[in-house]
């Protein structure tokens, strides 16, 4: 087993036998003096501390913007860290020059986070539109400025950009002076690490399993480096969404942003891409994994909720043996789950939606984006004939656990769409929950949002069948 | 030549407290705070916690050497909680150790027995319990109560605004090394190093010439770290000078969430009366503010909620109590606008209510009550250069007001759910610390003999860009390039006894001494200039881009050959000035002076779109026309407006503090306490430089613009209540921000 850890941070390589769970921010900051990451929350909701990870795929390295806070410096190992140093060259970058032309920083503290995260985007993207620009700092908060003045640096870097490369995008950013030289050397020598790939420890019974580490990290990150760690790292480059009959079958370590992008998520699932855009911010998606969504069992859980309506299965390992079990079975109580300890999530299965199968998501919380939902909602339904013929309803912050509304859908089953069947499940609806009151809003508050949420739902898939004046 | 701070932002480059590379050996602290937040102490066993590996040291209230006491304007707040405690997030106990992780797991071993007793979160009940921080204030002007007869409409309501955190992305900390003499050298993330270093010296008991406090750059500010910066300099000096070694004190965030003051919530009662015409005859206003548990600066930010209680409009009769309420929440401070956006949001309330009554558009009557030249603010200072009714007709007219609001009505009709709002803010902010002796600086210039120029002020650079306007004022007096000049980082021996960055003065009080100090040597340079050049006459000397000219003709003689014969004829080259603005003052008994140096206007017009099926909201578009004076740097300046504003707006919507029954604080993450994102800035955002031909008081005729941008957000909340209003005409909204997503859906459905 090898337990030491390397990785390329800027142009040098380095190797630390140090606790795997230790956040790339706490080594980067304190090991190697490299403060231009800052340190604004510890949680993933600030930005400042965002670092590009390359990861090796073939014979390119694929950059993401990542918060460094929360990402253990064991699942670093093998690929490429990118701080803001590692920007820098003799000249300033396009989107440097911009963010000084539009006087878009004032204390700079957030600045560097803002630079990594744009430069990402133009590594990345094949959109080089201002919104897409704009969703890759999404996760990036500004105090000073209000962001305005961003927003016009943003639009002057993209007058740099040609968005047509001649092939290796690199080579091209590098001679438009967005990356300084190094990063051509980047994937040789990621290769020459390989070999040495860093294993972890054999853990028997871990304390912690730890995925993308977006819950773990925010929620535990002292106790984790106190004790046995073992991952199932989001990265890797084998398939990790795919088709088998009638389902899609789903890796529980792929992010948010892979299930986001993927061509069979987008051809049966449409609606989705869209939707995602409200879960965390890109850095997080790029992290988050749908298993850790779903074991996290937190009741506004994005992901959960949405997979409640998809009638989700998923497929435990543990000893080899595998176990299959409904989604909808696996919240026993807060926090409370139908898993033992060492199960692991491995995948789940989607079944694909017949042709005729409508979907609608609706998330309100009190800033619209990277926000947790004070209350969330899917539905997933088929209609024949106006009469409603399959129906799931799921809502979140509602109660202790992410919850399928099945007394609503069951009332909703084979009966018309009409202002007032709507209006009577929604009087249902109100039966089957019970939400506190808390830092999202209070319980009378988060009842009436379901109740709008659900008008929502019908309101957006069947405009011509109810009344929103009748209904609100 | 680029801005070099900014260089240094986007590279990376710049330094804040937690970046510097600390000495071998270096210590840190971590504080344990009160978890009750009233309660007598009854003991605090520190015993296990000392005995952990790695813990170097714990300190309590009895170990101060000095005074635990660190109150400015009142001396009501220890150090260390010592026998009672007032707020949860009060510190009691300082743990040093080798890493933050063991000072933090140390913290949790200490036992602190507390005898809880009730708290109170609620400004009115404590008034109720003649919990006061002082006697109430009251400002007055003509005679309200002979007026209310001649008043054809009467209104009266309450208002509530809520608290704000600063959320400077930079927490609180500080770094402190002993020096030799028993000294201690401070690096601290603060506005006003002088207090840190005055707190310091009274808590270890020491000179204050013992106490060096270094300031680099903050993470931003915005008054946060005006008064409570100073604690933590304190803890880490005297943790460092207790245990002989340098302690470095980072604030976690959600530490400095809970343990740091915030804006201050207020509760108000209003009565408005207006005559026939619309125009406003009497306001009587009562002020309830939630100072927490001790004074810090609440007495001061009372009193600019008194003088910005009529905001931009004359009223004749005005009676204004203000009543500062102790509870038990942390002590809240001083935040942009101090107290002023809290003054400003209830008139502009009582306008909207009256309107409300009266079925127009409240807009009419701000129109109609707007100041004129001439016209008596409540403390007796006259509107002088107003330009109140310039700025209005010009956002009026620059972005057609009227037409703005023919598309909002017509989008309306045609929309069921989705409703647009549009207001308009005009804004009236008086310039000048309010306690007049604070208005000072100093300024110390350097020239040095290869022609380069160091500058040291009291100033402290916290985003607003205090630092490149100083660089600007000493390259233009010298007329030199302004790449030879540097800012020294802000330091207590260079500049003592200053003011701290704060009430938007930074750049006049420090631009000024700066200019006061290089014209110093300009004229010691002149005079080397003629004898270098054997003129008999000094006067017609100047210098114009490194040239120096004489009797307006170039000479041979360039800035760097100037300089170096300047030395070698053994002229200084450095300068230390003072600068005091003239003409200030206010009697704080009678409540009457001139306590401002001048008054910056403005007006914006903000529109919002409200989906009434979700409640939730944009902000589409902010326009707005300002008085910068003549601006010294127009970039800047729009960023420090696009900046305030959202900042402002962000208080009245999303930003909500939520405290639960005990005082416990719910929103204490960034998960939860939500600010303004990329997505929420609007799609448009416009600022126009109002044409200002009159002189200020400031350096170069500019004005100060830290804050008063900060009250056009306002008006993005009676934006948001006019599109709710348009949407259930028939309901009277109850005036409590911020108007958060949950306030707004039930306003609308309960
Ligand atoms: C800033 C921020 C914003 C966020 N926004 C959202 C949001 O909008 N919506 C939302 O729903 N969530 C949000 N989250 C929460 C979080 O990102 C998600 O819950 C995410 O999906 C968790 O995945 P992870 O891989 O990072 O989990 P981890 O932190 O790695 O793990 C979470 C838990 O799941 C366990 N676990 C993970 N994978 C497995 C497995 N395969 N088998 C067994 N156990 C496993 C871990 O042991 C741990 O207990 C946000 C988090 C942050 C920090
Ligand atoms: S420190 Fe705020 S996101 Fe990492
Ligand atoms: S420039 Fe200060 S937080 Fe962005």
């Amino acid at each position: 087993m090898k337990t030491t850890i390397k990785f390329i941070c800027n142009d040098r390589v380095i190797s630390t036998n140090i606790h795997p769970a230790v956040s790339l921010l706490d080594f980067i900051r304190k090991q190697e003096h490299l403060t231009g990451t800052k340190e604004g929350c510890r949680e993933g909701d600030c930005g400042a501390c965002t670092v590009l990870l390359g990861e090796l795929k073939g014979n390119e390295v694929i950059y993401k913007n990542v918060n460094s806070c929360l990402l253990p410096i064991g699942d670093v190992a093998g690929k490429h860290v990118v701080t803001i140093e590692g920007l820098n060259s003799d000249v300033l970058s396009p989107i440097q020059e911009s963010f000084i032309s539009e006087t878009a920083t004032q204390c700079g503290f957030c600045t560097p986070g803002f630079i990594v995260s744009l430069t990402s985007f133009v590594l990345n993207t094949n959109h080089f539109t201002f919104d897409s620009a704009v969703e890759s700092i999404a996760g990036n908060i500004c105090r000073c400025t209000g962001h305005i003045s961003i927003k016009r640096a943003v639009s002057k870097m993209l007058t740099f950009i040609d968005p047509v490369f001649n092939g290796n995008r690199i080579e091209d950013l590098i001679n438009k002076n967005f990356l300084p030289k190094y990063f051509l050397e980047i994937p040789v020598k990621l290769k020459g690490l390989s070999s040495e790939t860093y294993e972890g420890k054999a853990v028997n019974s871990p304390e912690f399993v730890i995925s993308g580490g977006t819950d773990l990290f925010v929620q535990k990150w002292e106790e984790l480096i106190k004790t046995e760690v073992s991952f199932i790292p989001p990265s890797g480059d084998k398939e990790k969404i795919r088709v088998s009959g009638n389902f899609v079958i789903i890796k529980a370590n792929t992010t948010i942003t892979e299930f986001k992008e993927s061509e069979i998520i987008n051809k049966h699932f449409p609606a989705l891409n869209e939707k995602l855009k409200l879960f965390g911010s890109l850095p997080i998606r790029n992290r988050a994994t749908l298993g850790g969504n779903i074991i996290n069992a937190s009741p506004i859980g994005d992901m959960v909720n949405i997979l409640l309506a998809l009638d989700t299965k998923m497929y435990f390992i543990k000893d080899n043996g595998v176990r299959e079990l409904p989604l909808n079975k696996f919240y026993l109580a807060y926090k409370t789950l139908d898993k033992q300890k060492d199960e692991i999530l491995d995948e789940i299965s989607i079944p694909i939606p017949a042709e005729d199968c409508l979907f609608n998501y609706e998330k309100v919380s009190k800033r619209t984006y990277l926000d947790i939902a004070s209350v969330n909602s899917s539905i997933l339904l088929a209609v024949h004939n106006g009469i409603i013929n399959k129906i799931n309803i799921s809502a979140g912050g509602i109660a202790p656990v992410p919850k399928l509304l099945a007394q609503t859908g069951e009332f909703l089953l084979f009966k018309k769409i009409s202002t007032d069947n709507v209006s009577e499940a929604i009087k249902i609806a109100m039966q089957e929950i019970n939400p506190i009151s808390d830092a999202r809003g209070s319980a009378d508050y988060k009842k009436l949002l379901l109740k709008q949420l659900i008008i929502a739902h019908f309101v957006t898939l069947f405009p011509d069948f109810v009344s929103i004046e009748e209904l609100v | 030549m680029k801005n070099y701070d900014l260089v240094r932002h986007v590279k990376g480059e710049s330094k804040f407290v937690d970046d510097i590379l600390t000495p071998e050996g270096c210590l840190h602290a971590y504080v344990l705070y009160s978890q009750i937040a009233h309660g007598n102490i009854k003991s605090v066993n520190i015993n296990t916690a000392l005995q952990m590996e790695g813990v170097e040291g714990i300190f309590i209230a009895k170990d101060i050497p000095g005074e635990n006491q660190i109150g400015g304007i009142i001396q009501d707040e220890e150090l260390l909680a010592s026998c009672k405690v007032d707020f949860i997030g009060q510190p009691i106990a300082i743990v040093v150790a080798k890493t933050v992780a063991l000072a933090k797991e140390a913290s949790k071993k200490i036992i602190v027995d507390i005898e809880e007793l009730t708290p109170v979160i609620d400004p009115r009940v404590a008034f109720e319990k003649g919990e006061l921080i002082m006697p109430p204030r009251v400002f007055s002007l003509g005679d309200v109560e002979a007026n209310w007869d001649k008043c054809a409409l009467i209104v009266e309501g309450t208002v509530e605004s809520g608290g704000q955190e600063h959320l400077y992305l930079e927490t609180q900390g500080a770094f402190a090394c002993p020096v030799e003499g028993g000294g201690v050298k401070i690096v601290s993330s603060t506005q006003s190093p002088t207090t840190v270093q005055k707190t310091a010296a009274k808590v270890l008991g020491l000179k204050m010439h013992l106490i060096e406090v270094d300031v680099l750059r903050l993470g931003g500010g915005f008054g946060g770290k005006e008064d409570q910066a100073s604690q933590w300099a304190a803890m880490a000096a005297m943790a460092a000078l207790k245990l002989n070694k340098p302690v470095k004190l980072i604030l976690p965030r959600q530490d400095d969430l809970r343990m740091t003051g915030k804006r201050h919530p207020y509760s108000s009662d209003y009565k408005i009366g207006l005559n026939k015409e619309g125009k406003i005859i009497n306001y009587e206003v009562t002020f309830y503010q939630n100072a927490g548990a001790s004074a810090d600066l609440s007495p001061a930010i009372l009193d600019r909620t008194l003088f910005h209680c009529t905001n931009s409009y004359f009223v004749p009769n005005v009676k204004a109590t203000a009543c500062s309420c102790k509870t038990n929440l942390p002590p809240n401070t001083a935040f942009r606008g101090f107290g002023g956006p809290q003054g400003m949001f209830v008139i502009e309330a009582a306008i909207y209510k009256a309107a409300e009554k009266l079925g127009i558009d409240p807009c009419l009557i701000q129109e109609k009550n707007l100041l004129a030249e001439g016209d008596e603010f409540s403390y007796g200072q006259k509107a002088e250069q107003c330009m109140a009714k310039a700025s209005w007709e010009s956002a009026i007219s620059k972005f057609n007001f009227p037409h703005l609001k023919k598309e909002i009505d017509e989008f309306n009709v045609a929309s069921k759910i989705v409703k647009k709002g549009i207001a308009l803010m005009p804004i009236c902010f008086g310039i000048s610390f309010t306690t007049t002796f604070l208005n000072q600086a100093s300024a110390l210039v350097h020239v040095y003999s290869d022609g380069s120029v160091g500058v040291s002020t009291g100033a402290i650079e916290m985003g607003q860009g205090v630092n490149m306007k100083i660089r600007q004022v000493v390259a233009s007096v010298f007329s030199i390039k302004i790449d030879r000049i540097k800012n020294e980082t802000t330091n207590t021996t260079r500049n003592a006894n200053t003011s701290a960055t704060a009430a938007s003065s930074g750049a006049d009080l420090n631009g000024k001494a700066a200019q006061l100090a290089c014209n110093n040597i300009l004229n010691r340079l002149k005079d080397a200039a003629a004898k270098y050049l054997s003129l008999a006459n000094s006067d017609q000397i100047e210098i114009k881009d490194e040239v120096i000219y004489y009797e307006n003709k170039p000479t041979r003689l360039l800035w760097n050959e100037l300089i170096s014969s300047a030395y070698m004829q053994r002229v200084s080259l450095s300068s230390h000035a003072y600068y005091a603005p003239p003409g200030i003052y206010f009697d704080k008994d009678k409540a009457k002076g001139k306590p401002f140096a001048y008054h910056v206007y403005g007006t914006a017009i903000i529109q919002v779109a409200v989906d009434c099926l979700k409640g939730v909201y944009e902000i589409e578009s902010v326009k707005i026309v300002h008085d910068f004076g003549k601006s010294i740097n127009k970039a800047i300046d729009r960023s420090q407006t696009e900046g305030a504003v959202m900042q402002g707006i962000g208080w009245m919507t999303m930003e909500e503090l939520k405290y639960n029954e005990n005082g416990r604080l719910l929103t204490d993450a960034l998960s939860t306490y939500k600010v303004p994102d990329i997505y929420f800035a609007p799609k448009e955002f416009e600022v126009e430089f109002l044409d200002n031909p009159n002189d200020s008081l400031a350096v170069f005729n500019s004005k100060a613009i830290g804050e008063p941008p900060f009250m056009y957000g306002i008006g993005a909340y009676f934006a948001i209540m006019n599109a709710m209003k348009s949407y259930k005409p028939e309901k009277h909204f109850e005036i409590i921000s911020p108007m958060t997503p949950e306030r707004l859906l039930l306003s609308l459905y309960n």
